[in-house]
């Protein structure tokens, strides 16, 4: 068995464990989620060390044949894409288990079933990222969507029920639109040299296609990851599902399912369709600076905090996909760094926010106020939250951010200009809820708000830690990223642009 | 270059300190204070070590760096956590810590009743260590680090009070306009990398000289709107007076001495840039002589004594933009101008907080009078600044406005006597509302209520104040003397270095009698209109529209309000609903259509998703069926 499947399983594993704990032992069930998720975060780390960061090539994998019949494999394997996606996910589940300790009370059904959905979860997310047959990363792309919708409806709050059929509906649309795609691709080639469902021997087939083949089947996928990674006009799942989800719920959802979308659109857009990537590529890049400043325009207005948080990730979202699109190792680099970066920021935020909601049991945030006086511990972790999501240099997703748009001005500096706009955007949409939450005087019913406990600080501590660190320090991420992006530029046909004032001096 | 090994401790001695009063929180309530002093204190001769030792060294191996790590490594987009200490910037770095440890001790006194003094030292310590960052960054995107750092230090400080929500406000409003200009450094780097291929200093440099005009003039542009918002100037100025909401100590380091002089310092560093860019150099210019002006005029109608010396700043260093963007010849003085004013107007602020902790915070100059009796060496210390910001010789600011002035005369043709006419009118200005601010406050008779009891500050407060007074007397003529500082800078400005022995239009007495004249016009003014007539203690209301305006700082308030800001909010509105009701309600419009009303509405309010789920299941199986038939 491959490193990646065992990783794969350990969480089902722990699933089953939890399984057979008696369901009134809820303490048990908590810290073996917590057991487990820890040692899938560690295994990780440790195939992040031994991952080879020369070979682009995918690594710890293997394949076998699952359904011959149709040339499906199980075939997995991590390349320096889907690591550093991988290592966001598993990094980031022991920190929403420990974070939202008792968020699964008040749900229709047991903290057990909690855990366990989270944990299938875990290893869903492992399975969209690391599978390298079309067919196989499709099943866990569908398969993906049951634990969340069960997490949003059974363990949400409001509108619970409607946010989780929306989630679904729209995500069973993208995913039918993909299937279609995938199966035309499959009958293309079929025709040519046999029927396969295996990523590097389908990139081949756009030299069979017709441009309006090449062009439909290419919108059958980016549709799906536009919704996935909510791309404007996509998005209006996402306010309403952050809304209703538990915090952690949310972090998993922003932080890491809607990754599969802009993940998606490096893996299967560009590499599967070269030629109607190009021929997209200005609406795309249309769509992507209106996330920008539309997504950050409806976080200033939003009065709800989790739907402000939900807004800012359609903005970075923005950002990441003209990254993807433009064409360029830095906007490669910068949307792939920005991707891993943005888990992080989104998770100080929403996991922040989550502990202010359930203090004051209320997300609006005009509730709030005064609170860096009341919950010093709280008001700072939000408030450094809140600079990430800002991008202040020396944190982490600066770093991305700004590699995005360097790397966008270079060949699109239109976009690239327009987007920069979204920076005094996220001033104000940082700022705004910071003040009305955070300074004045203190709102009457928050006098007594108790601060961060030790679980609580233990939980948000590494988030911070690496939020830091990777602003001054990103090397560890750029030289696994670097390689990958490249690899993806030059196959496309592209090279960076040169310097314009070098060029016959 | 030669490198060194040290450069960091700079930087890392403060940022420590920061460290250790934030993550300490409450135990740290003691020393706080004491370990943040000696931070800035060490640093400050981690500074001095470090000109000693480049004073040894012969001129051409003056500049050192030290590369720390490679910090983003992206194909050709290559960025070191570079620092680079030369001739300029170890002039920011000793006033930077010189200035900032002695703002410290005066803090300890000044913020001693504050429970939250240990988090005020904290920001202070994360400030400095910021602005040197700054000023050591050794590429754009380093020095962009820093530049933003001081943007938060200053936030934090701003707003330091912030359960008042119109401190909150000013803070906020800082921070923005702040992100407007860091825009335009955002711009500048990309199109540096874009055109040049490199962000680094040395880099740039070394590929401006075979860059096009065009390039090199949207670069300077860019940077100008950077200098812009830091610096306070046209058209982004209206942050600064708002920013008078954090305590006084921060006034006088953060938004007099240092931070607000980070523009001049982006442009004077750029000067590859600029020399090789007329045209952004003639708008650095009209941005100076505006600002120079804007800033004197608002000045003048100011009755809160920090808004009327925020003003000033707002306005000399309109004088420092002036002299940097006539080039070579002005860089020196540009210089020499924002070291002087580092003295004089910390000094003048430190004075001012002074004045306030003996008024109860009353900061209405129109409740002030008489103070001179009372508060002795605050008014001398205080008057030894205000006698070298108007420019009385031989005090510091007299030698560098003087030199500014006489360098825009000398930028030739009409060009030439337009703006040197300019600074000479700011010359007058400043020396009327400065004049002003000494009646009002010191000279004047008192009217205070008796229940106020005036008294002088603590050792702690006014031995800082009486060190930059020895500053605001000395410094001058220390750099004027055989153009001290001017030599001392030029290998930084290259070959240009040397230019600006050029042809005067005046003769230099001739113009420091036009200087003199112009002060003397101001001083005489304010007196006769202020300590020989009476001085109302409430604002008189029938004044004339002019006084009005400049009350309104001019109007740039409702200029921003009604031409971004409303816009702007009217935009979110409208986004918000259209984002309900016309892209959400299109996409519930096609779910319902597409499904049909009656019972599958019916059940998907009820929140069953089965039978849409089936529906597309079902949908699935017959596409997965039709590979079957299209594979057999």
């Amino acid at each position: 068995m491959s490193s990646v499947t065992l990783l794969g399983i350990l969480p089902l594993i722990g699933a089953l464990l939890i399984a057979v704990i008696p369901a009134d032992q809820v303490l048990r069930v908590k810290q073996a989620a917590l057991g487990t998720t820890i040692l899938v975060a560690i295994s990780a780390l440790m195939m992040w060390f031994n991952f080879d960061k020369s070979n682009t090539a995918f690594q710890f994998g293997e394949s076998a044949e699952w359904i011959p019949s149709f040339g499906i494999n199980y075939a997995v394997g991590v390349d320096g894409l889907s690591l550093v996606l991988i290592l966001l996910a598993v990094l980031l589940t022991p920190i929403v288990v420990l974070a939202g300790w008792n968020e699964s009370e008040g749900g229709r059904w047991s903290a057990k079933v909690f855990y366990i959905l989270i944990l299938i979860l875990e290893t869903m997310m492992i399975g969209v990222f690391a599978a390298t047959d079309v067919f196989l990363f499709y099943v866990f792309f569908e398969a993906m969507l049951i634990p969340v919708y069960f997490l949003i409806g059974g363990y949400g709050s409001g509108e619970r029920a409607a946010a989780a059929v929306k989630f679904l509906l729209y995500s069973l649309f993208g995913g039918l639109l993909m299937l279609a795609s995938i199966i035309g691709l499959y009958v293309i080639s079929s025709k040519n040299g046999g029927a396969t469902f295996d990523i590097a021997e389908l990139s081949q087939m756009h030299n069979y296609m017709s441009s309006t083949t090449q062009n439909l089947l290419f919108l059958g996928f980016f549709i799906a990851f536009a919704i996935k990674a909510p791309v404007w006009p996509l998005h209006t799942w996402l306010p309403d599902a952050a809304a209703s989800a538990t915090p952690g719920t949310s972090v998993l959802l922003l932080g890491v399912l809607d990754k599969v979308g802009t993940f998606g659109m490096i893996r299967f857009c560009l590499s599967l369709f070269p030629d109607a990537s190009k021929t997209f590529t200005p609406v795309i890049l249309v769509l992507a600076v209106i996330s920008i400043l539309y997504g950050a325009f409806l976080a200033i207005g939003a009065r709800d905090i989790k739907r402000l948080i939900a807004y800012t990730s359609i903005s970075h979202f923005g950002f990441i996909t003209m990254g993807i699109f433009a064409m360029t190792t830095q906007g490669h680099s910068g949307a792939i760094l920005y991707m891993f970066n943005h888990g992080f920021s989104t998770a100080a935020l929403f996991l922040v926010a989550g502990w202010m909601i359930a203090r004051r049991k209320s997300s609006t945030i005009a509730d709030f106020g005064g609170l860096q006086r009341v919950t010093p511990v709280m008001a700072w972790s939000f408030f450094i939250a809140g600079m990430s999501s800002l991008a202040l240099p020396g944190l982490s997703s600066f770093v991305s951010e700004f590699l995005v748009l360097v790397g966008t001005f270079t060949r699109y500096p239109v976009a690239a200009v327009l987007a920069t706009l979204g920076i005094v955007l996220a001033a104000l949409y940082i700022l705004i809820p910071v003040q009305k939450a955070l300074h004045g005087p203190t709102t009457p019913g928050n006098e007594n708000l108790p601060d961060l406990n030790r679980r609580e600080k233990i939980a948000i501590a590494p988030v911070m830690a690496v939020i830091i660190a990777l602003g001054f320090y990103p090397a560890p991420l750029l030289n696994v990223i670097n390689p990958v992006a490249q690899q993806v530029i030059e196959s496309q046909g592209f090279t960076d642009p040169v310097p314009s004032e070098s060029v016959g001096k | 270059m030669v490198t060194s090994t040290s450069l960091i401790y700079l930087i890392a001695l403060p940022l420590l300190g920061a460290a250790v009063l934030l993550l300490a929180g409450r135990r740290a309530d003691k020393w706080g204070h004491l370990l943040a002093t000696a931070m800035s204190g060490a640093s400050f001769g981690v500074g001095l070590y470090q000109l000693s030792q480049m004073l040894a060294r012969p001129t051409e191996e003056r500049a050192i760096t030290q590369k720390l790590f490679t910090w983003i490594n992206v194909a050709s987009f290559q960025v070191d956590a570079g620092l680079l200490l030369d001739q300029l910037s170890i002039c920011f770095v000793l006033l930077i810590t010189g200035v900032g440890t002695l703002i410290h001790i005066y803090s300890i006194a000044y913020m001693s009743h504050d429970e939250n003094r240990r988090r005020f030292f904290a920001y202070l310590n994360l400030f400095i260590a910021a602005m040197l960052l700054l000023v050591l960054g050794d590429s754009y995107l380093t020095l962009y680090v820093g530049w933003e750092g001081v943007g938060l230090a200053s936030y934090l400080l701003i707003g330091f009070w912030n359960q008042k929500p119109a401190y909150a406000t000013a803070s906020k409003k800082a921070f923005v306009m702040n992100r407007i200009g860091d825009m335009g450094l955002s711009f500048a780097i990309m199109i540096a990398f874009a055109t040049l291929g490199t962000v680094s200093f040395a880099g740039v440099k070394e590929a401006s000289h075979n860059a096009s005009e065009t390039a090199l003039t949207a670069i300077g542009i860019m940077l100008l709107i950077a200098a812009a918002g830091k610096s306070a100037q046209f058209p982004l100025q209206a942050w600064l007076g708002d920013a008078m909401a954090g305590p006084t100590p921060v006034s006088a380091l953060i938004h007099a001495a240092t931070m607000v002089t980070a523009g001049v310092y982006l442009i004077v560093r750029s000067n590859f840039i600029f020399d090789a860019a007329p045209t952004a150099q003639l708008i650095v210019v009209i941005v100076g002589a505006i600002t120079l002006l804007f800033g004197a005029i608002i000045g003048t109608a100011k009755d809160d004594i920090k808004k009327a010396l925020a003003a000033s700043t707002m306005s000399q260093i309109g004088y420092m933009v002036l002299g940097a963007g006539l080039g070579p010849a002005g860089y020196a003085f540009a210089i020499m101008h924002l070291l002087t004013h580092g003295f004089f107007k910390a000094g003048m602020f430190l004075g001012a907080g002074s004045v306030m902790h003996g008024m109860n915070d009353t900061v209405d100059m129109r409740r002030y009078g008489a103070l001179r009796k009372f508060m002795p060496i605050t008014f001398v210390t205080f008057g030894l600044g205000y006698l070298a910001i108007i420019g009385v010789p031989p005090f510091a600011g007299f030698y560098s406005k003087d030199l500014i002035i006489e360098t825009a005369f000398n930028a030739g043709g009409f060009k030439g006597i337009l703006l040197g006419s300019i600074a000479l009118l700011g010359a007058v200005i400043t020396a009327f509302y400065m004049t002003r601010v000494m009646i009002l406050t010191f000279t004047s008779p008192k009217r205070w209520e008796d229940n106020q009891h005036p008294h002088e500050s603590p050792f702690l407060m006014w031995f800082p104040m009486a060190v930059l007074a020895i500053g605001s007397v000395t410094s001058g003529l220390l750099f004027y003397r055989g153009d001290a500082l001017a030599n001392w800078l030029n290998p930084v400005f290259g070959e240009h270095g040397s230019e600006h022995h050029e042809e005067h239009l005046f003769a230099p007495i001739v113009v420091s009698a036009m200087a003199l004249t112009a002060v003397l016009i101001g001083v005489s003014i304010a007196i006769v209109k202020y300590q020989l007539s009476e001085i109302d203690s409430i604002a008189p209301e029938n004044v004339s529209i002019f006084t009005r305006i400049a009350r309104k700082d001019l109007l740039q308030d409702s200029f921003n309000e009604s031409v971004f800001m409303r816009p702007g909010q009217a935009l979110t509105r409208l986004l918000v609903k259209a984002d309900e009701s016309v892209i959400d309600g299109t996409v519930r419009g096609i779910g319902r259509t597409a499904l049909g009303t009656g019972a599958a509405l019916r059940k998907s309010q009820t929140g069953f998703a089965r039978s849409y789920a089936v529906l597309i299941l079902i949908g699935a199986i017959a596409l997965i069926a039709g590979i079957w038939v299209v594979t057999l």
